[in-house]
């Protein structure tokens, strides 16, 4: 039986702001508790929210990246709930006439382009933090997390697989740091999202949806996603009906289970908060913020590949995060061999990268190091193989690529006199697979490259050792 | 519109308000009065008009993003119940 799959993504991102939404409160994290939680974070009598400029030219940033509408007048509501890390009893969030509306995010899924439409993006604050362990039976809370800024951005329902609600979400992660409005910190709770999930059998209306919470990694997106498709298909295969829910993502049993059903959903009697007046964005600011918007993802991925060059899919490796793609694009200004660059800040670079877990602000090798290796690879001094082993050098902080070539006597063989002479001794050492190879066994020619690279430790020209051995071989 | 006295046990839930029956009963027709306001306003003519979010037609003044609290977080919690470590301790909830 073919099903359709139906996912609509809801995406906190944390905004990059040195104060909160409302407050003069700090935002760093992992302060000691309540240190940032000030009057109007815990909620004192009397206080009064006044909202931060930066956040909201975050979401300015955001609507104008992805080409949405910024409202020219919208409205703070109250979202209202019961919850000890909510101290006021209500979150200030926007309802009817949020800051950004519509958009669109393009991604890229087995090198196939597609559409993501936005619902939505609007401000709203965090909650705090609630402790549930180590307190004798009592909750412990601390507020600093509260007050923080966010943008909630809503998708709609336009994805049809995990493989494309990561895409997605990826897409999105990359945005919001190329724009440098969120640290796109998973871990520290940085870009949360919240999936939801449906299914239907082809051209049937829209299945019950049910919403998976907090998901904070790419991953368990994909695995919480995969489960709750499979669990909902297997469902109405054997005859029960989808509930609507909200949904926990288990990510040591792999599975999802129900938090509360429609019936327990909150009734959060949004309405307009009458401490805050309507925010008014004017034509001149939207106008200045235009201004200082960098080339985002897709247009730089777009470039290079009609300029440099490159696949779909290496562009998109590349451009991943502002960082690694800053990157690249010095040591193409060094070296301007695009495809060659790209292989090995893709290879080489990216790879040690992961194997130390560290990310490419923290590279111990520099764009302006990595490009004069690749000069040498380039200039014939030094062959692919063995700019490897001075990569592994480079790393371990022995110095730049020349300094490690002059030291390590690495520098190829070039020489024809030298490669010749190397050659004769070869061929006056093996008769027999000589005799053999002019017998017409063409697969012998790779052992006498692969004897001449031993007598030469890697260091003969390839180019010119085949072209050698070809004419000596020849007899 | 008419209240039944389960709406208004309903919103006394939502509100975290304890009451019982008789309370209720008080309070319906209370909530019903104001219900015969709104009633009354309902029949002005609105058609055309773009309702307002607030009573007073100005907009939002912004603060610039800069910290300018301090943590006090000792004098704010001395009037807390129960306090360790920094945090505020409050009766155990897990949703």
């Amino acid at each position: 039986m073919q099903w359709e799959v139906v996912i609509g993504l809801e995406v906190h991102a944390q905004l990059s702001t040195a104060s909160k939404i409302f407050s003069g409160a700090s935002t760093e994290f992992g302060s000691a508790p309540n240190a940032h939680a000030c009057a109007v974070d815990v909620a004192l009598p009397g206080v009064l929210p006044v909202l931060n400029r930066g956040a909201v030219e975050c979401a300015i940033r955001f609507g104008l990246a992805v080409g949405g509408k910024v409202s020219q007048r919208s409205v703070f509501a109250r979202k209202n709930y019961f919850y000890p890390d909510l101290p006021k009893g209500y979150q200030i969030s926007q309802f009817d006439l949020p800051v950004v509306q519509g958009g669109q995010i393009v991604i890229l899924v087995d090198g196939v382009e597609k559409t993501v439409r936005l619902t939505r993006a609007h401000l709203e604050e965090d909650a705090g933090k609630s402790l549930h362990e180590d307190f004798h039976g009592m909750t412990g809370i601390d507020l600093n997390r509260a007050g923080t800024p966010l943008l909630e951005i809503v998708s709609e329902p336009d994805m049809g697989s995990a493989q494309e609600a990561v895409a997605y979400a990826k897409e999105l992660h990359s945005l919001v740091r190329y724009l440098g409005i969120c640290d796109g910190n998973m871990q520290e709770g940085s870009f949360r999202c919240d999936a939801n999930v449906s299914v239907r059998r082809p051209g049937e209306p829209l299945g019950t949806r049910r919403e998976i919470k907090n998901l904070n990694s790419f991953r368990f997106l994909q695995q919480a996603i995969e489960y709750e498709i499979q669990w909902q298909i297997e469902t109405i295969e054997d005859g029960g009906k989808i509930q609507q829910a909200t949904v926990l993502f288990d990510s040591e049993k792999g599975e999802t289970r129900m938090m509360r059903s429609k019936e327990e959903a909150h009734d959060y009697r949004y309405f307009p908060d009458p401490d805050l007046l309507p925010l008014v964005i004017d034509e001149k600011w939207i106008g200045e913020v235009a201004t200082t918007l960098p080339e985002l993802p897709h247009a730089k991925r777009s470039r290079y590949v009609s300029s440099f060059g490159l696949s779909a899919y290496d562009a998109g490796v590349l451009t991943a995060s502002k960082e690694l793609a800053a990157y690249f694009e010095e040591v193409v200004s060094i070296h301007p061999e695009p495809k060659i660059c790209a292989n090995w800040v893709m290879g080489e670079i990216n790879g040690w990268l992961n194997k130390a877990g560290i990310e490419i602000a923290d590279c111990p090798i520099s764009s302006r190091s990595l490009a004069g290796l690749l000069v040498r690879i380039g200039d014939g001094t030094i062959s692919g193989k063995i700019a490897k082993e001075v990569f592994e050098a480079m790393w371990n902080g022995e110095g730049e690529a020349d300094s490690i070539i002059e030291k390590k006597g690495l520098k190829q063989i070039s020489d024809s006199g030298a490669l010749e002479a190397i050659v004769d001794e070869i061929i006056a050492a093996n008769p027999s697979q000589v005799a053999d190879y002019r017998a017409g066994r063409d697969k012998l020619f790779s052992f006498f490259v692969g004897q001449a690279m031993k007598a030469t430790k890697g260091q003969a020209n390839p180019v010119e050792l085949t072209e050698i051995l070809k004419k000596k071989l020849a007899g | 519109m008419s209240l039944s006295l389960n709406d208004v046990k309903r919103i006394a839930s939502l509100s975290r308000i304890a009451i019982d029956d008789a309370e209720a009963q008080v309070v319906l027709s209370k909530l019903s009065g104001i219900f015969g306001l709104i009633e009354e306003m309902q029949a002005v003519d609105t058609a055309g008009i773009e309702p307002m979010s607030h009573a007073q037609e100005v907009s939002l003044r912004l603060r610039d993003d800069v910290v300018t609290e301090e943590d006090r977080h000792e004098e704010f919690q001395k009037g807390a119940p129960q306090v360790e470590a920094g945090l505020y301790l409050v009766p155990k909830v897990i949703e």
